[in-house]
């Protein structure tokens, strides 16, 4: 369900929540837009949705296999089940400190400021974090472990939740929806656009994607075949050619064909390389050429095997071309991505989708809320796992 | 906010200057500062822990030297600690024995195994070995493109290889063709993996089964945060890896899973990846890595760097220029061209202690390399008489300079005003013996700093 894509599929409707058990703060502020069933252009559900081409190179039976059964748990309960033993143990770390503790004590707090910056919270935010926390338990006078729980939660949660970003963007009247996709070398960029992309086909839209990569050795092929996989056209230009006029040619074609959303992907980056920054900061005007309120967002994509650095990421990013929106991919490996939480805080960015794995079908949409679950404690649902 | 560890171990130690020996109680505060900087630098959290209790035994007792405040004492244990952790220096890869020798590179999605197999490859060619590449990453979409692309930009074979083929086939029928037409070393490139995904980390273990493996090298990126030892170790149980390459170091991480990754798997660093064109790759040094996990920047490859390009005559002369008061603009160009010698100012910025976190404040004075372009732009749009005696460069000239050099009057005053600046500082710091003496070149890159 593309939550903060609404204004295009008003009119259209919306079935997918169906297959959230949890609903986003902005789903439900979307209450009334809920309609009849079927109209044409529905958005249906992933697991629904006609069979994409199966990607020639997987072989993976079982992984696909898992991915097509119907499934109504959680993602996050979804993802531990896939990853078994290791995910479990952190929870049972967790199970273990929570049940055991009466009373909050040194500790107890010990292990919560391990559990934080374990989860590449940061030192410092953890530290802060956990002071705020017990001021505030002291203040209420309680003494419980799991009010300190919930008072902690309840802070990152509103670090995810803090966004200046409206939750639904402004459309324009008409003209295609711009994405552009940036961030530093190998974090996912491609297969993110490739899965972002199917997400919009499946629910009606006419997606255009442009090969802005320009630099990587067979980084125009592979968003190709991500094109033939998702069944979307793609515009590209030659290897090596300069990236702003593949961008340029690519836009046009777009408003030319009244595309519904054009993806621009571009090479990937270190944010410290000014140079590249300058190309960037170019690729983007670029785009506004052809469409000047274009692009409509521009998406960092964030690996959540990032440490500390990714901070610095987010806001030379930032700085340089203006990001509204995160993308956390890897979240399918035993990193937490806690990071994010303070990216959000501090640029007050919110997170749009997440990458749970390498196929098609591996992106969700942002739920705080689960997200700081797994993050923090995901103690009472892994009984039933 | 912005003061490095040093400083902060001043203020830590300020109240005890003067004891002659480092106590257990007065380094248990400092520790408490070096934990919060190998944390903030990424290195796991057990690591840290153990590495702290095994520097402040090492420390207490320690004699303070009279040279040293006790600060500094204490960064030099720590920094000497983490240098011996992080292994030797520039350990070689293992080419002997039975020939063609294999070497598999393995990681997660994403870390630079590609491109690492295609640096690496570069650089046995030019040693006079003959590689041979293998793309076994059959998952990733034009994954094998991809290697056969960079293949061809460093002139070294590729396999042609499948998607769908096995990947312990391809390993297979490649060791074949490479006895065939002589190879010695054969590189093996393998699709990103989780540590926690059983089959694909079995698809390895066949291979490694198949083949006889010289190298098993674990690519990881600088840039990974706490599980970067969870994923380490993982990866080297399972395969028993034999080297790791550090990728993406040129930017601005800390770089703190060097430490985790050695620690965690005893596995010496052998390459680190520094930017993604094919010559991007160095050997590893531990004192530099130990001096960045620190937040204390990487001035030893400063001044290596320095070292090469500025020469020692021009030096002298500069120093005598200086003197005299005559440092024009001319020679102020070509002080920008020497440091442009020494390669990306980024990079270079990168190594300047404190650097990174000046860089995340809006509008510091920090050159870019456009700006450094810029400024050689405009100081070549002027007459030499311009050049020698600043101060004929009237509103009109400004103009004409602006145009010529296609930059704005703005810009021209500006480069005008750093000129300016560096002769006062350059004057202030005439009689202290900053620059060259008695061919002592260890002291320029001080000069050249600001
Ligand atoms: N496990 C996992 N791998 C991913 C995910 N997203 C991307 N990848 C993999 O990460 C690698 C780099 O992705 P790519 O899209 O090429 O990154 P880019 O360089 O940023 O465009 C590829 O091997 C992808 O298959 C994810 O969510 N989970
Ligand atoms: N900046 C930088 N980028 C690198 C380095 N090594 C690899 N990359 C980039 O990281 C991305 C992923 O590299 P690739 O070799 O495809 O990773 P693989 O998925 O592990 O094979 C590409 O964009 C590379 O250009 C490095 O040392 N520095
Ligand atoms: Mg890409
Ligand atoms: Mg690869």
């Amino acid at each position: 369900m593309l939550g903060w894509f609404k204004k295009k599929l008003s009119g259209k409707k919306e079935e997918a929540a169906a297959e959230e058990t949890v609903e986003t703060a902005d789903r439900v502020d979307a209450g009334e837009e809920s309609a009849p069933s079927s109209t044409p252009g529905t958005l249906v559900p992933d697991e629904v949705a006609p069979p994409m081409k199966e990607p020639a190179e997987s072989d993976e039976p079982a992984e696909a296999e898992e991915q097509k059964k119907p499934q109504r748990r959680s993602m996050f309960q979804r993802l531990q089940k896939r990853l078994g033993k290791s995910r479990n143990h952190f929870v049972h770390r967790l199970d273990n400190l929570f049940r055991g503790k009466k009373k909050i004590d040194q500790e107890l707090l010990d292990e919560l400021e391990e559990i934080l910056i374990t989860a590449d919270l940061g030192v410092s935010t953890a530290m802060d974090l956990l002071d705020a926390a017990k001021d505030s338990v002291k203040r209420q006078e309680l003494n419980d472990p799991q009010a300190l729980k919930k008072v902690l939660r309840d802070k990152i949660l509103s670090f995810l939740q803090e966004s200046n970003q409206p939750a639904e963007l402004v459309l324009p009247e008409s003209g295609p929806f711009v994405i552009m996709v940036v961030g530093v070398n190998g974090v996912g960029k491609t297969t993110s656009i490739g899965k972002i992309a199917a997400k919009f086909a499946r629910s009606g839209q006419s997606v255009l994607l442009i090969a802005g990569d320009t630099f990587r050795a067979a980084a125009i092929d592979q968003l190709k075949i991500w094109g033939e996989r998702v069944d979307v056209e793609v515009v590209a230009g030659p290897p090596k050619s300069d990236p702003s006029s593949v961008v340029f040619d690519g836009v046009a074609k777009g408003v030319a064909k009244d595309y519904d959303v054009v993806i621009i992907d571009t090479a990937g980056r270190l944010h410290t390389s000014v140079n590249l920054m300058e190309e960037l900061k170019k690729i983007k005007r670029v785009i506004g050429k052809n469409l000047s309120t274009a692009p409509h967002e521009v998406m960092l994509v964030v690996d959540a095997t990032t440490g500390q650095n990714a901070v610095s990421q987010a806001k030379l990013f930032n700085e340089a071309v203006g990001i509204t929106g995160l993308t956390l991919t890897k979240l399918d490996g035993t990193a937490k991505g806690g990071i994010v939480a303070n990216i959000c805080h501090e640029l007050k960015i919110p997170v749009r989708f997440i990458g749970i794995g390498e196929q098609v079908d591996d992106l969700r949409d942002f739920d705080p809320e689960e997200f700081v679950d797994a993050l923090f404690s995901v103690g009472e649902e892994s009984d039933s796992v | 906010m912005f003061e490095n560890l040093t400083d902060r171990l001043e203020g830590v130690f300020k109240k005890l200057r003067g004891h002659g020996r480092l106590t257990e109680e007065n380094i248990e505060e400092a520790m408490r500062e070096v934990r919060t900087a190998l944390l903030e630098a990424d290195v796991n959290l057990q690591v840290v822990k153990e590495f702290i209790a095994s520097v402040t035994e090492k420390a207490v007792g320690k004699e303070v030297l009279a040279s040293l405040a006790p600060g500094q004492q204490v960064i030099k244990v720590v920094h000497e600690e983490l240098v011996a952790l992080l292994g030797s220096e520039a350990e070689p890869l293992r080419l002997d024995g039975a020939q063609p020798v294999v070497i598999m590179m393995a990681g997660l999605q994403g870390s630079g195994k590609t491109t690492t197999s295609a640096k690496i490859a570069r650089q046995l060619k030019e040693k006079g070995r003959k590689p041979f590449l293998v793309p076994a990453d059959v998952y990733r979409p034009a994954a094998i493109e991809q290697l056969h692309v960079l293949g061809e930009q460093v002139e070294v074979p590729v396999f042609s290889s499948s998607p769908e083929q096995r990947p312990v086939d391809i390993a297979r029928q490649a060791v074949a063709e490479a006895e065939q037409n002589g190879h010695d070393t054969i590189i093996i490139d393998t699709a990103g993996r989780l540590h926690v995904d059983e089959q694909l980390m079995g698809e390895l273990q066949e291979i490694s089964s198949a083949v006889r493996l010289s190298e098993v090298l674990f690519v990881a990126d600088a840039m990974t945060g706490q599980d970067a030892v969870t994923v380490a170790d993982k990866f080297n149980t399972d395969l028993e890896i034999t080297g790791v390459v550090l990728t993406k170091m040129e930017g601005d991480a800390r770089g703190g899973a060097a430490l985790s990754v050695k620690k965690i798997t005893g596995k010496p660093i052998k390459f680190v990846g520094v930017g993604e064109s094919i010559d991007a790759l160095e050997v590893f040094h531990p004192d530099r890595t130990a001096s960045r996990i620190l937040g204390m920047g990487d001035v030893l490859s400063l001044i290596e760097k320095a070292e090469q390009v500025v020469d020692e005559k021009e030096a002298k002369n500069l120093a005598k220029k200086i003197q005299k008061n005559v440092f024009t603009l001319q020679d102020f160009l070509e002080q920008l061209q020497n440091i442009k010698k020494m390669g990306n100012i980024e990079q270079l910025m990168g190594m300047v202690p404190g650097i990174n976190k000046l860089k995340q404040l809006q509008g510091a004075p920090i050159p870019t390399e456009v700006e450094m372009a810029k400024t050689e732009a405009i100081i070549q749009s002027m007459t030499k008489k311009e050049r020698s005696n600043y101060k004929i460069i009237n509103a009109s000239r400004r103009q004409r300079i602006a145009k010529g050099s296609g930059t704005s009057v703005q810009e021209v005053n500006r480069v005008l005003k750093s000129y300016t600046t560096m002769m006062k500082m350059m004057k202030k710091m005439q009689g202290k013996s900053v620059v060259t003496k008695g061919g002592k070149r260890r002291k320029r890159p001080k000069g050249l700093r600001r």
